[in-house]
């Protein structure tokens, strides 16, 4: 089993030119050749004007579902007519709980790597992890009580649901790779706190925005334990980074 | 001397068992193991696809035969798990097509000079053109979407470089249709040959329909679909090789002749020593199967195995870089262009290929303008202004 270090030493590392200079002095050839025409978009300008005429001809992700109770329907058109948009407020809504729920996966993953790399963080126990996987997952908790309140659906999936699932495909590749490190995964855990701490910002001020105080104040204490998630996981990170470019 | 067919029994049926723990064994490394390897790894789940697709479509044409085809299906799904499997995740879709395309063009290149049959060459030095223009329309499109550099998978090997613009490859049927070889009178490894073009391009033209909508870019989108559709092209002339008088056994036959030639092939050239025990096992799992379905052969059509596949396996694949044998093509074949099962100039191409094509490309050509000004650079065209290194 590879230890953080493991990932720094010299090796075989063959995807760079200097490896093989023969074969890399042929490649350059490459390079002489000019496929420049008159006319021709350089540098991906003809890709921008592709992308253009398909942004102006697409459909959006998907729609908001509308409140499927009749308190809640009330409510929601109540919201309408004061100018604000419910919607939108249960689409950041919606999002958060997908964060949460995802980031909850996240941790219980880093607590599989971390488990057997412990020695690497002395001081550091599980219960550090675990103490944050239930604090993620009492944060979609919440939110879920929330959209509750307001009369939506908080098993539907709303757009920004769905593309916070997008942009964090890639940390749960990073972390659930069995190949991936103790300090690997803590980055890519790291990347995970920072976006999810700048969701509750912009969570708390369309809260504020739609009056809804009560929340207001649960999401300030689901976003100070946010800011100590990323205080740990960068000391951790930090740690075992400083630490593998001192030793020899 | 290579190995004999028929003097090793390999490993019996009954002994060829998997778990899934050995399936989803430790993957190579994208960045550590030689791209070889990874070409070995993605031909050889091709060849195993093919199998599959093989033994599937016999079954639907013989009753008689469908216990012994779901038999030896059946460890062939697993032996195509554990291969491609082989594969890490960190690899994107992108990347992975990079490594599809080293495999179409070394691979061909390398099958082209082996083939002793001139007109079988001569298709695959056509084809070979076309997937290298491949290359550099996808190395454009990861550079310019991803930001990465395809010479990371290449590992300086391949060239990146145009080669017949795949804006002309689209053709009408009738054009992508070749004679076949005689079954009679054509060298086992002419036909061995065919098989694993076949299989190659096969594989790579159902990677492309799977990967191509998981791009959320429309440039990305309508290249992948511009490309599946030649790669079409490709199965649909390298099957027309095959001879279709063959019967389902003798095909049968070349088909498990050809996962033991191309499985010995790879043992040959491995550089990493846990991948070549893969190889190894494969390899004698393989002429499990080849002696199981030599018996067959007898039992049914009372003739000797040996008659089709011959004594001992060819001469290995080649797995090496063919840059010189590319380049030499590429100066000289570029403007060739088919007239039904003929290679003619440039100026005799028919015109239903070139109302085709032009119908397929009058609203845009996706390989044109994912390349539009694109030359290949060290560390990607971002890095043209530190292009030396």
């Amino acid at each position: 089993m590879q230890e953080s270090i493991d990932s720094t030493r010299m090796g075989a590392n063959r995807t760079g030119m200097q490896t093989s200079p023969i074969h890399a002095k042929e490649m350059l050839e490459n390079t002489e050749l000019d496929v420049r025409e008159s006319g021709a978009g350089l540098d991906g300008e003809a890709i921008a004007e592709m992308r253009a005429d398909y942004i102006r001809d697409a459909d959006p992700l998907g729609s908001i579902p509308p409140p499927a109770t009749a308190k809640g329907a009330v409510k929601s058109g109540a919201k309408m007519m004061t100018g604000n948009r419910p919607q939108a407020f249960i689409d950041k809504l919606s999002e958060r709980l997908a964060y949460e729920r995802g980031g909850t996966r996240l941790y219980e993953a880093a607590i599989a790597k971390f488990l057997e790399h412990a020695a690497e963080l002395p001081g550091v126990t599980v219960s550090d992890f675990t103490e944050i996987r239930d604090q993620e997952a009492a944060h979609a908790l919440l939110i879920k009580e929330c959209i509750e309140q307001l009369g939506a659906d908080p098993t539907a999936q709303t757009p920004s649901a769905a593309l916070v699932g997008v942009e964090t495909m890639g940390f749960v590749n990073a972390i659930t790779d069995p190949r991936t490190n103790l300090a690997q995964t803590l980055h890519a855990l790291l990347a995970a706190e920072l976006i999810d701490e700048a969701g509750w910002e912009t969570l708390i001020a369309v809260a504020e925005n739609m009056g809804q105080n009560d929340m207001v104040a649960r999401f300030r204490e689901a976003e100070q334990h946010e800011q100590e998630h990323i205080f740990k996981v960068r000391g951790w990170y930090d740690s075992l980074t400083i630490e593998t470019g001192q030793l020899v | 001397m290579t190995l004999a067919f028929f003097e090793d029994r390999g490993t019996p049926l009954d002994r060829q068992r998997f778990t899934w723990r050995e399936l989803a064994g430790k993957p190579i490394s994208k960045l550590d193991d030689d791209a070889f390897t990874r070409v070995r790894v993605i031909l050889m789940n091709g060849i195993e696809s093919e199998q599959m697709r093989f033994l599937h479509a016999a079954a639907r044409f013989n009753g008689e035969l469908r216990l012994p085809f779901a038999q030896v299906r059946r460890i062939e799904q697993h032996q195509q798990t554990m291969v491609n499997w082989l594969l890490s995740a960190d690899h994107s879709p992108l990347e992975t097509t990079i490594g599809y395309e080293q495999v179409a063009i070394e691979v061909t290149a390398a099958l082209a000079q082996q083939e002793p049959d001139p007109y079988l060459a001569q298709n695959y030095r056509f084809g070979l053109l076309e997937d290298f223009d491949h290359m550099y329309r996808y190395t454009a499109l990861l550079d310019r979407l991803e930001g990465k550099d395809s010479n990371n998978i290449l590992q300086s090997y391949t060239d990146v470089l145009p080669g017949r613009p795949t804006v002309v490859e689209h053709r009408s049927p009738e054009n992508d249709l070749r004679r076949p070889y005689d079954r009679r009178s054509a060298a086992p490894i002419s036909k061995l040959n065919a098989m694993t073009l076949v299989a190659a391009e096969h594989q790579t033209h159902d990677y492309y329909m799977h990967v191509g909508p998981l791009f959320a870019d429309p440039v990305a989108r309508q290249l992948y679909a511009e490309i599946a559709s030649i790669e079409e092209q490709h199965v649909t002339q390298y099957e027309s090789l095959l001879d279709p008088t063959q019967t389902l056994l003798e095909h049968w036959l070349l088909h498990e002749a050809n996962e033991v030639y191309n499985y010995y092939s790879c043992v040959e050239a491995e550089s990493n020593p846990r991948i070549k025990a893969i190889w190894e096992r494969m390899l004698s799992y393989e002429l499990g199967h080849l002696h199981m379905v030599g018996e067959l052969f007898k039992q049914h059509e009372r003739r000797d195995p040996k008659e089709i596949v011959g004594e001992r396996l060819p001469k290995p694949i080649a797995f090496e870089s063919q840059r010189e044998f590319v380049r030499e093509t590429l100066a000289q074949e570029v403007d060739l262009r088919p007239s039904g099962p003929d290679f003619v100039s440039l100026e005799e191409e028919p015109q239903s290929s070139i109302d085709y094509r032009n119908q397929l490309n009058s609203e845009g050509s996706p390989s044109e303008i994912v390349a539009a000004g694109y030359v290949w650079r060290p560390g990607t065209e971002i890095m043209r202004k530190a292009a030396s290194f």
